[in-house]
């Protein structure tokens, strides 16, 4: 599913943050990419949703490889991702459902499907009935919350979050991952960065720890 | 807590290839229709945050306004100045200023004589007193007329030829032909003045176009400065679309109709100021028309002319938009 293939990443200013990366996600699999801060966690996500580009090796996306795609193709190449942010990065000046619908109406699905795949969306994120509220009207977890239904309305193999738990207490995040948990029943593969450890040993899942660069155990 | 996801879930995952196709999700008719949508969403929804901000579009639209209608003002001058020249080229025509010792008799045998000529199609005598009478009028002068003991002015034969003479050498030969009648003092074509009004217009017509040219790079960049705050004060969402997976098109589209709706408005102001400045006009320039036998109307803007004010205000608004964004988008990057 996801596949780094010897991957280096060098940044002129700073040196080497990335060093021979190489592991392989499999359909449906969760795992949690951990480490010190500066071990290169947020690099190695900028490299999958294509903002930088790595200066050596291969990354596969369904076969598909990312770091040396082209311009023209990163728009559809990010519609097989779902992204989720610590911060949300919701609009605060559109409803929740014009949130979640964003990625459908940039795919161009019809008005009738968008309200159908959104409040399916929201319904699997327990949000059902929100759909006119604005983000601030919303707690923090309820906030993640809409973030993850926007980036699961697509139905993309592969969720990335970055963090997504960073801002919330311990029982809204341990509620967030088993709602990953429920995604990856349905065959979706999950990659988590965190360095929540008690949240990571609590979960029993694969984990990829980044120390300086390189990984140390996958 | 939450229902079980369903198993459809599963089956409808995307497919591993890229999607080429910008757009998703049932039959073709769909497509277009969500397509449509768009496009009447974007289109409706910028028009809406323009009336949401009305200052800030207000000042940029008013100063656009202004700068299109001096481009108008520029062009209205020069067309309603060539109909001007345009009525009074029908009348080339030839004067005869006649010798002062030439009595009224002669000059009138001298007139039917002209009159036989077969170049000649019109011919008017002016007497001394008609002259006076015409220069007392019109002139302002007449009190000053008034002291003079005797009539200074000529008596004036006025020649139209026939319009079958059109090239000038023709034109020539009828002048000299006229120049060596004894009666005649001086003989003069009335078109000389009016190929220097003409050359003068087209002096005129160039800078105009020059200055037009100019304002419409002005609206340009002005347009582009305000699509550019835009885009900037909307980066959040431009970074959080492009992470979703909008293509540059779907961002490009929403900032392409504010240009679109800034240039158009501005178009529209500015027809509003060009017939308002013509209006007032008006009044005077029909009145100084009835002076010179109100053979001259004023010009405003027709129909078709109004319709490529707003095609190139509305042009220059989309172009701006599009130059910004072309430039912007590719250094606006998800961080």
């Amino acid at each position: 599913m996801l596949k780094f293939d010897n991957v280096c990443m060098r940044y002129p200013e700073v040196g080497d943050v990335l060093r021979n990366i190489s592991f392989h996600l499999k359909h449906g699999e969760i795992a949690f990419l951990t480490g010190h801060s500066g071990a290169g966690k947020s690099t190695l996500l900028k490299l999958i949703g294509i903002m930088e580009r790595c200066s050596r090796g291969h990354i596969f996306l369904d076969g598909q490889d990312l770091a040396h795609a082209k311009e023209k193709h990163i728009p559809y190449l990010r519609r097989k991702v779902g992204f989720i942010f610590q911060d949300y990065k919701l609009l605060q000046d559109r409803t929740v459902f014009d949130n979640v619908a964003l990625p459908l109406v940039i795919a161009g699905f019809g008005h009738v499907e968008v309200s159908r795949r959104v409040r399916a969306s929201l319904d699997k994120v327990g949000l059902s009935g929100k759909e006119k509220k604005y983000p601030l009207a919303l707690s923090g977890g309820e906030q993640q919350r809409v973030g993850i239904a926007r980036a699961v309305v697509n139905k993309p193999p592969l969720i990335i979050a970055d963090e997504p738990t960073g801002n919330l207490d311990p029982e809204l995040s341990a509620e967030i991952m088993r709602l990953f948990e429920k995604f990856q029943q349905v065959g979706v593969t999950v990659l988590i960065a965190s360095h929540d450890i008690s949240l990571i040993s609590q979960m029993n899942h694969r984990v990829l720890k980044l120390d300086h660069g390189q990984l140390v155990t996958s | 807590m939450m229902k079980p996801v369903p198993k459809k879930y599963h089956k409808r995952l995307p497919k591993p290839e890229i999607r080429r196709n910008k757009t998703a999700g049932g039959n073709l008719f769909d497509k277009l229709h969500a397509y449509r949508d768009q496009h009447a969403q974007a289109l409706f929804s910028s028009l809406g945050r323009l009336i949401s901000s009305p200052f800030t579009s207000l000042m940029t639209i008013v100063v656009l306004a202004v700068a299109i209608s001096l481009a108008c003002g520029f062009y209205l001058m020069v067309i309603n100045l060539q109909q001007i020249a345009g009525n009074l080229e029908t009348g080339d025509q030839i004067s005869l200023f006649l010798r002062d010792e030439i009595s009224d008799a002669q000059a009138n045998k001298f007139s039917d004589r002209i009159k036989l000529n077969p170049n000649v199609d019109q011919v008017k005598l002016i007497s001394k007193k008609e002259a006076l009478a015409e220069f007392k009028t019109y002139s302002g002068f007449g009190s000053a007329i008034d002291v003079l003991e005797s009539n200074p002015l000529p008596i004036v034969i006025q020649v139209k030829p026939k319009n079958t003479l059109v090239d000038k050498q023709g034109f020539e030969n009828l002048l000299e032909s006229f120049k060596e009648s004894p009666e005649v003092d001086i003989a003069q074509i009335d078109m000389q003045w009016l190929e220097k009004l003409e050359s003068i217009l087209a002096v005129a017509q160039l800078g105009g176009t020059l200055i037009s040219v100019l304002i419409g790079i002005g609206v340009l960049f002005i347009i582009g400065n305000t699509i550019r705050l835009e885009l900037h004060n909307r980066r959040d969402e431009v970074i959080i679309a492009k992470l979703v997976g909008a293509t540059n098109a779907f961002i490009q589209r929403p900032f392409l109709y504010d240009g679109f709706w800034i240039g158009f408005i501005s178009g529209v102001a500015a027809w509003f100021i060009v017939t308002g400045m013509l209006l007032i006009l008006w009044q005077s320039v029909e009145k100084l028309s009835r002076l010179y036998g109100g053979s001259f109307h004023m010009l405003f803007l027709s129909f078709s002319e109004t319709l490529t004010l707003l095609l190139i205000s509305s042009l220059l608004g989309i172009l701006g938009a599009w130059g910004v964004l072309i430039y912007q988008l590719r250094h606006t990057k998800p961080d």
